[in-house]
């Protein structure tokens, strides 16, 4: 089977049997590792990209289902050497440690923000809630988005 | 002649640097170990044992090498070494040595050319097991002499006596670290014999002991390198796949890497003691403490791994940070056919701070003082002999300050509208609005800093200045703490340079780090660091007595004498240090003695709100003071404080290994629960900086104490909104509306 889906804006074909998830191909056909596996049960969210501009978890898409579909993953997100305000706002305000559930954070964050560019705590916490983070307790990530809310007023 | 007036640097020490690997994590650009991949590679799997305890009666292979694409399958007959590994005691078979002792047990693995074709050859691995009861009541392990360590404490008089007296029987359950990063490696065959391993870990050294001893190669054979890593918490102490992979790859020729899916992962570490505990307070009737007795029983599991180090803290924090003269510990660390268990941060030392803090709550209402009140009353300080070793409390111990800061957090608004988000269980609240009550709770932990009981502690690093900047050679592991940042920070600050880059070694290149663990590496790695900077700079100044080096070269009354160019005409100037912590000593047979080198404290308070008929609890905020000698990196100390609270919010309300008969009911994240973004409640955090005595800048270890503390703080917030006594921890929906 042949599936051809644009990936961060690049035609990509998958020579993938179709049951695959997303989420194998990304990693380990296509070479773009920066979704995370951490679960493969949809819990954690690791894995989150963007599918025709919907929030998903990768380990639960199956490839066969991705026939001319637009994603976009963690590493379809800055622009050249030009960082997500996402994502330089989770550098600088410490959201990051280990970084494993970084990537899935940063999708769910730019997507909040391109829905609602000034979001309350309560709504930056409602939006990640399917995002898990074992390193920071939140605090940090919830400062980087509450700044960048503040940024957009 | 170029003049120079700022005497300092930017990003040193004490400003909240950006960590270096924080763009390549944000942009999905960061190698963790599960990503890296080799020419050739081959995938491997694991047969483990569905039994808590069996008698393999077959095991027959033959099928599954059968298979196209399969490369190797190995079990015990295949192990060319030791049989067996542990970082303290050599216990654990690298596969099934006929008999299973535990759910999970390894017992034969799989190289093959893809994933999907290791697991099906697992599947057709023929094996039969004959069932036997597996012992899994911690309880009937002591009465059967299955422990692997007892440890008694006796200090003072057995006969002093308090006028008041509070038992009470506590439990722990079992909590998993649940690092989000699964463990993953890869084994390089180097061509001459040789392998490198690339694997998630806390320790590369103490890794590669234990696998060339089951290879059954010389020391030089083996390269295990730091790798990028998904957190750790004490998971990846012990040892996971690390023998698995190097066995497959040393038999195939070909790199091999292993991935656990989380099911798998949760079988694969070592997990905290669940603890059972029981206490005698004797006070006197003004809340003086006269004597503290308890009996500490810990479930390691079915092999040791660093059960006997995770007892020793548990007994030597029986008590906490309070003075008592009169101190006596029962303790004992069995062996069952329940999971191994090892480190998890805090180890040890949280599951008796839960007891303790939960007696010293009662304690106080029984005297009639405010849970603070009692605490400062009985603080130990610096200066004061532990209350368990005796040993004289080194360096700083700001107890009293600690409680100070913590008391002046002002507290929240009352619970001022029924929006679901706010209430326990959120929308799924169907109690009415007014029937939630808030409770306030508090509680203070005590820990050990670094490894004690005499182990020889040390930490190599390499600081080495070029013409273009610094580097720092370490083996230390980075899992995500930032101990990479503070590197920088303390170079920058010494050598006044702001280019340093950090080289992760493997073991071939430098001596041991120590593990990331033990809230060690602030004070080790970063002592070894600033010994080396500092040693760098006094040899570069040998030649130059009364100068000052800074990031562009020597400076003599504010003018360069010698560029960074001349300083390194020679070449990198290059300053190698091991670094060691003062010396401990072991326990007498009463316990006493130097057992530690260094301590920290920390005090936390919860507030929570509890629907009481569903049973549901909300933790509003947990609020916090923490003793850390000196902030290196605030930004970065704060990340830490608050999520070590988080792991500590999980273990008092959420967080359990339901285990039945030894095997884990609930190895997946739909079943075990960790906190979320709803969960987490908001932290606010006082940093107090009294200087220790050994660490660099006076700087402390600060990953563990955060969540010593804040799960009791929790629970005894729990008890204030409902009046239950609750003994347990996880505190369930159940034990608050009392079925």
């Amino acid at each position: 089977m042949s599936i051809t889906c644009s990936i961060n804006g690049e035609s990509r074909t998958s020579s993938a049997a179709g049951f695959e998830s997303l989420l194998r191909v990304l990693r380990d056909d296509l070479n773009l590792p920066g979704s995370k596996n951490a679960c493969e049960q949809g819990e954690c969210g690791s894995c989150t990209v963007l599918l025709n501009g919907a929030l998903v978890c990768s380990c639960l898409v199956m490839i066969g289902d991705c026939e001319g579909t637009e994603i976009t993953t963690v590493e379809g997100l800055a622009d050249g050497d030009m960082l997500h305000s996402v994502q330089t706002a989770m550098v600088a305000e410490g959201g990051v440690q280990c970084g494993f559930c970084t990537p899935g954070i940063v999708v769910t964050g730019a997507h909040l923000l391109e829905h609602n560019p000034n979001p309350s705590e309560d709504e930056i916490r409602e939006a990640l809630s399917g995002n898990l983070c074992r390193c920071t307790g939140y605090g940090r990530i919830i400062e980087a988005f509450e700044k960048l809310s503040g940024s957009n007023a | 002649m170029t003049t120079r007036t700022d005497s300092r640097v930017a990003n040193g020490v004490g400003e909240s640097v950006a960590r270096p690997d924080g763009v390549p994590k944000v942009t999905g650009n960061f190698a963790y170990a599960s990503d890296l991949v080799a020419d050739r590679m081959l995938w491997g799997a694991t047969l483990r044992s569905p039994h808590a305890r069996a008698r393999l009666v077959t095991l027959d292979t033959s099928p599954a090498l059968a298979m196209a694409g399969v490369r190797a399958v190995l079990s015990q007959e295949d192990v060319p070494g030791a049989l067996t590994f542990g970082q303290e005691h050599q216990d654990q078979p690298v596969f099934c040595d006929g008999e299973a002792r535990f759910w999970g047990e390894a017992v034969a693995v799989v190289a093959a050319d893809d994933p999907e074709t290791a697991r099906k050859a697992i599947d057709a691995i023929v094996i039969e097991w004959e069932p036997l009861d597996p012992l899994v009541d911690p309880e009937s392990a002591e009465e059967q002499g299955s422990v692997f360590r007892e440890m008694k404490i006796r200090r003072g008089d057995p006969d002093a006596e308090g006028e008041i007296v509070i038992e009470g029987y506590y439990e722990t359950a079992s909590q998993d670290q649940a690092p989000l990063g699964p463990e993953a490696g890869i084994a390089i065959p180097d061509g001459e014999g040789g392998l490198d391993l690339h694997v998630t870990t806390q320790w590369v050294h103490v890794d590669h002991r234990q696998i060339v001893a089951c290879l059954g190669v010389p020391d030089d054979m083996v390269r295990c390198h730091p790798v990028g890593m998904g957190g750790a918490f004490g998971a990846r102490e012990d040892i996971s796949l690390h023998i698995h992979i190097a066995l497959l790859a040393q038999r195939t020729g070909l790199p091999v890497k292993m991935v656990y899916d989380r099911s798998e992962s949760f079988v694969g570490h070592v997990k905290r003691h669940p603890s059972r505990m029981w206490y005698r307070h004797e006070a006197a009737t003004d809340g003086t403490l006269i004597k503290v007795s308890a009996r500490l029983l810990l479930d390691g599991g079915a092999y040791a791994h660093t059960s006997s180090a995770v007892l020793a803290n548990a007994a030597f924090f029986t008590v906490g940070p309070y003075r008592c003269d009169n101190v006596f510990v029962d303790a004992a660390v069995v062996k069952t056919n329940n999971p191994p268990c090892g480190a998890m941060r805090g180890f040890g030392a949280v599951q008796t701070c839960f007891a303790y803090e939960s007696q010293m709550d009662r304690l106080a209402e029984t005297v009639g003082m405010s849970p603070l009140e009692l605490r400062r009353h009985n603080a130990l300080v610096a200066g004061d002999p532990l209350n368990t070793s005796g040993q004289i409390i080194p360096g700083s111990l700001p107890t009293l300050e600690v409680i100070d800061a913590l008391d002046s957090i002002p507290m929240p608004d009352p619970l001022a509208d029924d929006d679901p988000l706010h209430m326990p269980g959120g929308t799924g609240l169907t109690t009415p609005f007014s029937a939630v009550r808030r409770g306030v709770g508090y509680a203070v932990g005590l820990k050990n800093v670094a490894f004690s009981e005499a182990f020889d502690d040390f930490a190599e690093a390499r600081v080495v200045l070029t013409s273009s900047g610094a580097e720092v050679h370490t083996a230390a592991m980075e899992v995500g703490q930032g101990l990479v940042t503070l590197c920088q920070q303390i170079v920058r600050t010494v050598l006044e340079t702001e280019n340093v880059a950090v080289i992760w070694n493997d073991t071939s290149s430098i001596g041991s780090a120590g593990s990331t663990s033990a809230s060690r590496q602030t004070q080790m790695t970063g002592g070894a660091v600033h010994a080396a900077a500092v040693g760098l700079r006094d040899e570069i100044l040998s030649d130059h007595a009364g100068d000052e080096l800074r990031g562009d070269g020597v400076y003599r009354n504010g003018d360069l004498v010698a560029s960074i160019a001349q300083v390194c005409s020679n070449g990198p100037v290059d300053h190698w240090v091991r670094f060691r912590h003062p010396p401990t000593e072991e326990p007498d047979e009463n316990g006493q003695g130097n057992v530690h080198a260094g301590f920290a404290v920390a005090a936390h308070r919860a507030v929570v709100d509890v629907d009481p008929e569903l049973g549901l609890v909300r933790v509003v905020r947990v609020d916090t003071a923490q003793d850390v000698g000196k902030a290196l990196n605030p930004q970065a100390l704060i990340g830490q404080i608050e999520g070590g609270i988080m792991q500590g919010v999980g273990l008092a309300v959420m967080e359990e290994l339901v285990i039945d008969d030894g095997i884990i009911k609930n190895p997946t994240f739909t079943d075990y629960l960790l906190p979320t973004f709803l969960d987490a409640p908001p932290v606010e955090a006082r940093i107090i900086e009294e200087p220790d005595s050994w660490g660099p800048f006076g700087a402390k270890g600060a990953g563990e104490p955060p969540t010593i503390s804040s799960t009791p703080a929790v629970v005894a917030a729990i008890r204030a909104a409902t009046g239950k006594a609750l003994h347990r921890a996880p505190v369930r929906p159940e034990d608050i509306i009392g079925l």
